[in-house]
């Protein structure tokens, strides 16, 4: 499908066309990168069905009234660089065959390089009652806007009972954005002066509060502290909205009068409906390195999209812009690709009370003290409670739509995890 | 390392009775690992899952999850939690010989 014309530089060039599924965080980061590494050299294409970028880390702040639902929602086109081209319309398949993406209306666009970058989706239809009786009165989840604005009015008018949070299964994206939902709603009642009548819990499907052992069992002490009672290892199989209870597979109940939910996740739809594409949950099986998928050379994947094995987050996507920028120049350019992504995350967690704690971690080196960005210096203290966390998380926000979408490198913020240089620092 | 046998044979186990080395599973050490844990028999269902878990584990590196134990393996959630009470992906895991899932990220 490489279409010659264009005449380049020193010599007659294939002009490729580059299109990207996905106009959220990966996918804008990576055509901006593609498009200010190329210019008009490559055709840059991105498709999207809406044209709603939702700023995903300030969803956690709508229910507490700390974030208006439109101060964290853009344009995705006004964050793509000129050049590039936005396609609204919905994908019904991917041909990796024939590499071709089939629109839903029966049209189709060929590409040179795909890049699969449409985000996880929510698929609370998947545990049994959940959108059933109650559903949008008294449950909720704030990991998609309307939803989030609506519990901000539930939880306005909650004075007493029991506020149940639950991540139904693993994985989720941002796997602490509960503990932090946890941590806001403790402020909140105990602002609002109705903390001591509301009981407040967490339950989750790990055996611990987060997967990392060392930040879980810090983590587990802070739910402590605030009076937030945990049930662990519970595999929701049903939620009976009318009755309020949660139930387990193995016949365990918990009582709720509000729930918010954390629905099970799966993949983009129609990577399901693409042969040999993703996995059994819809997510792209994906070289946890090289970014390049395990179904065709000339398909990649990035950010909550993949199934690599560690956290879906915008810091993820943000770290694995880099390493797939460059593959995807060294795919076209015909070298070997680079395996350079580590795995590298990390995650401000709000803790209420102006505070909060980072966290940063890969593949290989779990969460850890220290200081971010750069080890002993910092000035960022790692796993441990502070104002300037929580000021730097605030600040995010700005940098996320002046820095991180434009692709440009933040200061100081390397791709790889450089926390190991941390060692000998203590909690 | 590991003082422990099983039918005869050393196996290297972890704090939890996970194998650490999956190729020194046997069939018949299931039998034993099961009767432990509280399952008097297996049956050919709990054969569907352990095989599936092994399978699983060669092709991926890591042991399925629960959600895709009952979109895959065959046998639908609710049976597996009858199969192996309480928590079916680790009791599962453990039988048929492999590593601790790790959990999620």
């Amino acid at each position: 499908v490489a279409r010659a014309g264009a005449i380049y530089g020193r010599g007659v060039d294939i002009r490729h066309r580059i299109v990207i599924l996905g106009g959220g965080t990966g996918g804008t980061l990576t055509a901006n990168r593609l498009q200010r590494m190329y210019g008009d050299r490559v055709e840059v294409v991105v498709i999207d069905r809406d044209d709603r970028h939702v700023y995903q880390p300030g969803l956690l702040f709508v229910p507490f009234g700390m974030a208006d639902p439109d101060e964290i929602v853009r344009s995705r086109r006004a964050q793509l660089h000129d050049g590039i081209e936005f396609r609204l319309a919905e994908v019904d398949r991917v041909e990796t065959g024939g590499h071709r993406v089939h629109l839903v209306g029966g049209e189709s666009i060929a590409y040179d390089v795909l890049v699969v970058a449409s985000g996880a989706s929510l698929l609370p239809d998947e545990t049994e009652g959940l959108t059933g009786p109650g559903w949008g009165e008294r449950i909720f989840t704030f990991y998609e806007l309307e939803s989030a604005t609506a519990l901000r009015e539930a939880l306005r008018s909650l004075d007493r009972g029991r506020l149940v949070v639950n991540a139904v299964d693993m994985p989720i994206k941002c796997p602490v954005a509960p503990l932090e939902f946890c941590f806001l709603a403790d402020w909140y009642l105990r602002e609002r002066g109705v903390r001591d009548d509301v009981e407040l819990t967490y339950v989750t499907s790990l055996d611990g509060v987060f997967t990392k052992p060392v930040a879980a069992e810090h983590l587990a002490g802070l739910m402590g502290e605030k009076g937030i009672a945990l049930e662990t290892e519970f595999a929701t199989g049903e939620v009976d909205g009318a009755g309020g209870r949660l139930v387990s597979w193995d016949e365990r109940e918990v009582p709720f009068d509000l729930l918010v939910t954390v629905p099970l996740h799966g993949g983009p739809a129609y990577v399901g409906r693409s042969p040999g594409l993703g996995d059994e949950l819809g997510f792209v099986a994906t070289d946890p390195h090289t970014l390049q998928s395990r179904v065709a050379p000339n398909v990649f994947a990035i950010g909550d999209a993949t199934n690599l094995p560690t956290s879906k987050a915008g810091s993820v996507t943000h770290f694995e812009g880099e390493t797939l920028v460059e593959n995807i120049r060294r795919f076209i350019d015909g070298d070997e690709l680079a395996a350079t992504y580590d795995g590298h995350a990390n995650c401000f967690i709000e803790t209420g009370f102006h505070k909060a704690l980072l966290i940063d971690f890969n593949y290989d080196v779990e969460a850890l003290p220290g200081r971010y960005p750069e080890p002993h210096v910092g000035p960022l203290p790692l796993l441990k409670q502070s104002r300037l966390n929580h000021m730097a998380k605030l600040l995010f926000q700005w940098v996320y739509w002046h820095v991180l979408l434009p692709g440009h490198e933040i200061p100081g913020v390397g791709s790889q995890l450089r926390a190991t240089a941390n060692q000998g620092e203590r909690p | 390392m590991s003082p422990l046998t099983l039918e005869g044979a050393p196996v290297d186990l972890d704090a939890e009775g996970f194998f650490r080395k999956p190729e020194q599973w046997t069939r018949e050490m299931a039998h034993d690992i099961a009767r432990d844990n509280g399952i008097d028999e297996l049956t050919d269902r709990h054969w569907q899952v352990i095989d599936f878990m092994r399978t699983t584990y060669r092709e991926t590196g890591s042991a399925p999850t629960i959600r895709t134990l009952g979109k895959v393996s065959g046998v639908p959630v609710k049976e597996l939690y009858q199969l192996f009470p309480k928590g079916p992906a680790k009791l599962a895991a453990k039988i048929a010989g492999i590593p601790k899932p790790r959990g999620c990220i």
